[in-house]
């Protein structure tokens, strides 16, 4: 086992990841069960989806009713190694991503890793469809906080992430500025 | 010691007490009961004036201790409620010359919690009428770590409940009712990733009991509303690797729910704290604490900030008592 967190356990099987939702006492059989099968299909589904829209993700090897079989992405997670052009390489990402109409729902700069000088973005249990600026908005409210929280020329990051963002994603300006609204109110802090 | 005297008034409970670093020494309660349908503000604010008199003199007179401050619930609340209370509050402050604090009612929720019962770092579930919070403290702040996006889970009980000819409050009545319940209905489930939302369910119930028996839809509701509740809570466990689970709010009283939070700490090798039911609920005590503690801080409100704040935010607080 490599990681366990609030839903789901990760182990590693070679060069595959097997992430497996696992079974909550506390709740009704119905709902767990169906919470655990719909989220595990919404997940690998949406994998799928952002790599054909250029953002690359682990290859899906197999799904199953509550396990996710896919591709041990082994680099480093850009929290280590990160520099203002690799932050701009991010930006280009989620811009991908947004413009695809998916939200991420856990950007951190754990989540983003480097293989082969290819940027990655990986764990997509949080992740959902929706192309509202609000979405959108916390969605990189949230990894410019894991800017903040650990690293020091954070302002230098954001500035880098967002030239990035505008290059892929038409819409990045209106969601910079809702950005800037969402800090101003203090929630997400 | 330092007594404080706090009053508490930001819905449809009314409730003074005077609290010392040790214990409450006085608590006196005026509960407003709507004679049909759900709680109205103006005539809530209506009940608290007539009754803020007699509920603070008969406070003074069953401890009989002069005080150091007054602290008063600033809120988040009902505005008319608040406005009252707080103007009493004023009153008492000036007549008296003592310091007059304000104070956040849900961080009143958190900190009787960890003074009552054995809880040093919870993340806590606070889940009332108009309020469903999950909160744990890092870095000077309690911060929100997920809450309802729409309605609190009590008003979504209480307007099911209303709904379907049950008198008001709802959750005690739904509990009961779901007791009895044969099958399970399957209801929207919405968790946003830290985030639960609840007047959909809320409507989807009213819609199902069309078509099921009552007992049914209320164990449906019931144990769609309170998953989400703990899957929220486990998340800000799992994020923040903190060792204890703290329950707070009028909500908490459902045995239900305390039996699937207790659960899910079992299961992740965690503590789970409840304090008794009195301080469970809206109650003077709590406002009287987190003002002794906040006094002893150094925090004092003078009169020209002691305006209310209906959306009070917990998270706009800093916090340098602990």
């Amino acid at each position: 086992m490599i990681a366990s967190g609030a839903e789901a356990v990760i182990t590693l099987d070679g060069k595959t990841i097997i992430k497996t939702r696992v079974h909550k006492r506390y709740r009704l059989k119905e709902i767990d069960y169906t919470l655990r099968r719909d989220r595990t299909r919404t997940e690998a589904r949406l994998i799928s989806e952002a790599r054909r829209c250029g953002v690359p993700t682990p290859i899906i090897r197999d799904v199953t009713e509550f396990e996710i079989k896919m591709e041990y992405i082994d680099g480093d997670p850009l929290k280590k190694i990160i520099t203002p052009a690799l932050s701009e390489q991010a930006g280009e990402l989620v811009g991908k991503l947004h413009s695809c109409g998916i939200v991420h729902g856990d950007l951190t700069t754990s989540n983003i890793m480097l293989r082969d000088g290819k940027l990655f973005l990986i764990d997509f249990g949080l992740a959902y469809i929706d192309g509202t600026l609000e979405a959108r908005g916390v969605d990189i409210h949230v990894l410019f906080q894991t800017f903040e929280s650990t690293h020091e020329d954070h302002e230098e990051l954001i500035e880098a992430f967002k030239k990035g963002y505008k290059l892929t994603f038409s819409g990045a300006d209106e969601v910079i500025k809702r950005v800037s609204e969402i800090e101003s109110r203090g929630r997400y802090a | 010691m330092t007594t404080i005297l706090g009053i508490e008034g930001t819905a449809w409970n009314l409730s003074a007490a005077i609290v010392d670093e040790k214990d409450v020494l006085a608590e006196t309660t005026a509960t407003y009961m709507p004679a049909s349908g759900g709680i109205h503000p103006r005539e809530a604010a209506q009940h608290h004036a007539s009754h803020i008199g007699e509920v603070v003199r008969e406070t003074f007179n069953k401890c009989g201790k002069n005080i150091d401050a007054v602290a008063f619930s600033q809120g988040p609340g009902l505005g008319p409620c608040l406005r009252t209370v707080a103007t009493a509050a004023r009153a008492l402050a000036l007549s008296l010359d003592v310091p007059l604090i304000g104070v956040n009612h849900c961080i009143a929720h958190i900190e009787v919690g960890r003074w009552k019962t054995p809880a040093h770092d919870p993340v806590t579930l606070y889940v009332s009428g108009a309020n469903s919070q999950v909160l744990a403290y890092r870095a000077g702040y309690y911060r929100v770590f997920g809450e309802t996006l729409d309605i609190g889970i009590g008003n979504a009980l209480d307007k099911f409940a209303r709904s379907v000819g049950l008198p008001h409050p709802g959750g005690p009545r739904v509990e009961e009712l779901a007791k009895q319940a044969a099958r399970y209905i399957p209801l929207p489930y919405t968790v946003k990733g830290m985030d639960f939302s609840f007047s959909g369910l809320s409507t989807a119930a009213q819609d199902a009991n069309k078509k099921h028996a009552l007992p049914d839809v209320c164990h449906s509701f019931q144990e769609t509303a309170f998953a989400m509740l703990v899957e929220v809570t486990e998340r800000a466990v799992a994020h923040t690797g903190k060792k204890e689970v703290l329950l707070a709010g009028g909500v908490g009283a459902n045995l239900r729910l305390r039996e699937m939070l207790a659960m899910m700490c079992e299961d992740r090798g965690i503590e789970f704290y409840v304090p008794e039911k009195r301080f469970m609920g809206d109650n003077g005590a709590m406002i009287a604490y987190l003002g002794l503690l906040m006094y002893k801080a150094g925090y004092r409100t003078q009169i020209t900030d002691s305006r209310v704040n209906p959306d009070y935010r917990p998270d706009d607080v800093v916090v340098k008592w602990r």
